[in-house]
């Protein structure tokens, strides 16, 4: 008791020097939590993907096509539950900052998906409508989309006015999962295309596969591969997270920087943090030595200021944490569709207790060690 | 015949200055009778303060043999020696040394949270020894709230609190104007005479050393011959 009540009033001993102290851990602390939460984010999709999800694409790259008429042949293949295909469409609502993801799908496409929740009439629309779509609700509220809206793409892979009618907004069946793209039908893109660019009609862009059970899948994808071998489109085919991980991949340099930049945040303030408590014990030496002299041990000493360094790393993590999820969703908001599920995830929070405590922990341990070794004649000495 | 409360017996400390070793003590022998109150006087540097320190067991001698109260406490190990001082010996220091974010209070209870008295009978003590320096009407106050001879006299009860043989007074009075200089050093001597401490007070003011019973002068780490004061 005595022991806590000599750390806290030490640690408050100078205001102004606490109160900075703490804003910069504050600062690090939150800086680090949002820059793992956009590392999380980019990550979302890989994680949220399913275990019995496969993805067919063709082998050369994404970006080229498919035959439509594989889908008959991928059905029939043992195990294979379910087949829906989709085309990445990438047009831009009004200007190119407004970013979201736009699928041409089929009918089967939010079945294999059942993370996207549509309600029961809102699909009987959007299924009635050749020009329907269905957008997320975080995409309805960014832009205002409202049921019936009329909602008009500038294409660019597949160029001209494309308009289409909001017949659905879906939620998500868990919190992490993206509410930001925009689903339409692919036979409407097709019946378009047909009459524009004959050539490119009757081509997909991805296959999705549902296997009826998780076992299955690395038979059901060299099956989907062999079978289309020597063709004129030869297939990938692999997990839904090996797909999804495919795009982050592309820019993991970013990632890794971002996850450099967190760390280096956070030795920054270790070294500010020791840099303090290291002013802190040289400022106190003469108590220290009188501590000692009164009959007081070394590890007392030590863990005055090891406390002190501990309380005010806690102090700061604690605020930091509680001010990152108000943060986080401010970020959020302010970076639109760029990532659609941004939350900082439990994963997130314990890394930033972890980041205060080796704070405290580090930054105590040479002013600690130093303030435990001090002979008390000489800390005696600087007094006065 | 009883011991002698302290015995130093060819005791000899030098300091390392950079590459130079610079004798401080040398040779020194003397005893101290239980119940005296000694005045060590001398110039700068003549070694006065390290013998209190040596004597005080916050130092160790470099050669010689140093016992208090039949204890060898050249030869105790630094935990042992901490755990002796907190026992055996009450401090007084020229700047006070009260931990500033302490009350008067709480400044005084710090060498009982070494002991296993329990709160209450800690806080019984501290109130004796708060009212025996006639500060009991400021137990609340923070050092900062208390004049300098106030200040002094908080140490003075700090330096009572665990019953000690010996108190060591380091220069007790050099930071503290006539007035209070002369009743910290009343207070001194009401210590020594009522309570039977044995005091070992540093000064470098004839004044101050006059309250002792005795003075030995120390000069370039030779002791001189004992004065003994006059007393009524």
């Amino acid at each position: 008791m005595y022991f806590l009540k000599l750390i806290l009033r030490n640690s408050f001993r100078h205001k102004l020097r606490t109160a900075l102290t703490l804003a910069g851990l504050v600062v690090a602390i939150v800086a680090f939590g949002l820059l793992q939460t956009v590392v999380t984010a980019w990550y979302n999709n890989a994680n949220m993907a399913s275990a019995t999800r496969l993805i067919t694409r063709n082998a050369i790259s994404l970006v080229f096509p498919m035959p439509v008429s594989y889908r008959q042949k991928i059905r029939a293949i043992d195990g294979v539950r379910a087949v829906a295909y989709a085309n990445w469409f990438g047009a831009i609502y009004k200007e190119p900052k407004n970013f979201f993801p736009q699928f041409a799908i089929d009918d089967a496409y939010l079945d294999l998906f059942p993370e996207f929740v549509v309600s029961e009439a809102e699909r009987r629309d959007f299924q009635r409508d050749r020009k329907g779509c269905v957008v997320g609700r975080k995409l309805a509220e960014v832009y205002g989309f409202k049921l019936g809206d009329n909602l008009t793409l500038k294409g660019t892979i597949f160029p001209g006015e494309w308009t289409f009618v909001v017949r659905g907004i879906y939620d998500g069946a868990s919190k992490k999962t993206d509410l930001s793209q925009m689903f339409f039908h692919w036979d409407y893109l097709n019946e378009v295309v047909k009459q524009r660019y004959r050539r490119r009609a009757d081509q997909i862009g991805f296959y999705v596969i549902e296997a009826a059970h998780a076992e299955d899948m690395a038979r059901i994808s060299v099956e989907i591969d062999s079978q289309f071998k020597n063709s004129t489109a030869e297939t990938l085919t692999e997990t839904e997270k090996a797909f999804q991980l495919g795009f982050v991949s592309m820019t993991e340099s970013i990632v890794v920087a971002i996850r450099l930049v967190s760390y280096l945040v956070i030795f920054i303030i270790m070294a500010v943090m020791a840099n303090t408590m290291a002013m802190t014990a040289r400022e106190r030496i003469g108590e220290y030595a009188t501590l000692k002299a009164l009959g007081f041990s070394s590890g007392f000493v030590a863990a005055t200021i090891l406390g002190e360094s501990m309380l005010l790393a806690m102090l700061g993590g604690a605020a930091s944490i509680a001010l990152t999820f108000p943060l986080a969703v401010e970020f959020s908001k302010h970076t639109g569709s760029l990532f659609p599920v941004f939350q900082v995830s439990p994963d997130t929070v314990m890394l930033q207790c972890a980041c205060a405590v080796i704070i405290g922990l580090l930054a105590a341990l040479l002013p600690a060690r130093h303030a435990a070794q001090v002979r008390i004649i000489e800390g005696l000495r600087s007094i006065g | 015949m009883t011991a002698p409360l302290v015995q130093l017996q060819d005791i000899s400390k030098s300091y390392r200055r950079g590459t130079q070793i610079v004798p401080v003590l040398t040779n020194i022998s003397m005893a101290i009778e239980s119940g005296e109150f000694l005045g060590l006087m001398g110039p700068s540097g003549s070694g006065k303060s390290t013998l209190l320190n040596l004597i005080a067991g916050i130092d160790q001698p470099d050669s010689g043999r140093l016992e208090v109260a039949g204890i060898d406490i050249g030869g105790l190990s630094e935990a042992r020696l901490a755990d002796w001082r907190a026992s055996n010996v009450g401090f007084i220091f020229q700047f006070y040394n009260l931990m500033p974010v302490l009350t008067a209070f709480e400044n005084v209870e710090l060498p009982l949270l070494l002991t296993p008295l329990t709160r209450r009978q800690r806080r019984e003590h501290v109130e004796a020894a708060l009212a025996l320096v006639g500060l009991d009407d400021r137990k609340t106050h923070y050092p900062n709230e208390l004049s300098g001879g106030q200040q002094q006299r908080v140490a003075i009860a700090r330096a009572l609190i665990s019953d000690p043989h010996l108190i060591v007074a380091d220069e007790p009075t050099g930071d503290l104007d006539r007035e209070s200089a002369e009743d910290v050093l009343r207070l001194m001597q009401t210590l020594n005479a009522d309570l039977g401490k044995t005091i070992i007070m540093v000064t470098h003011d004839a004044r101050a050393a006059s309250h002792a019973h005795a003075i030995m002068h120390l000069e370039k780490g030779e002791l001189s011959a004992r004065e003994e004061n006059f007393r009524p």
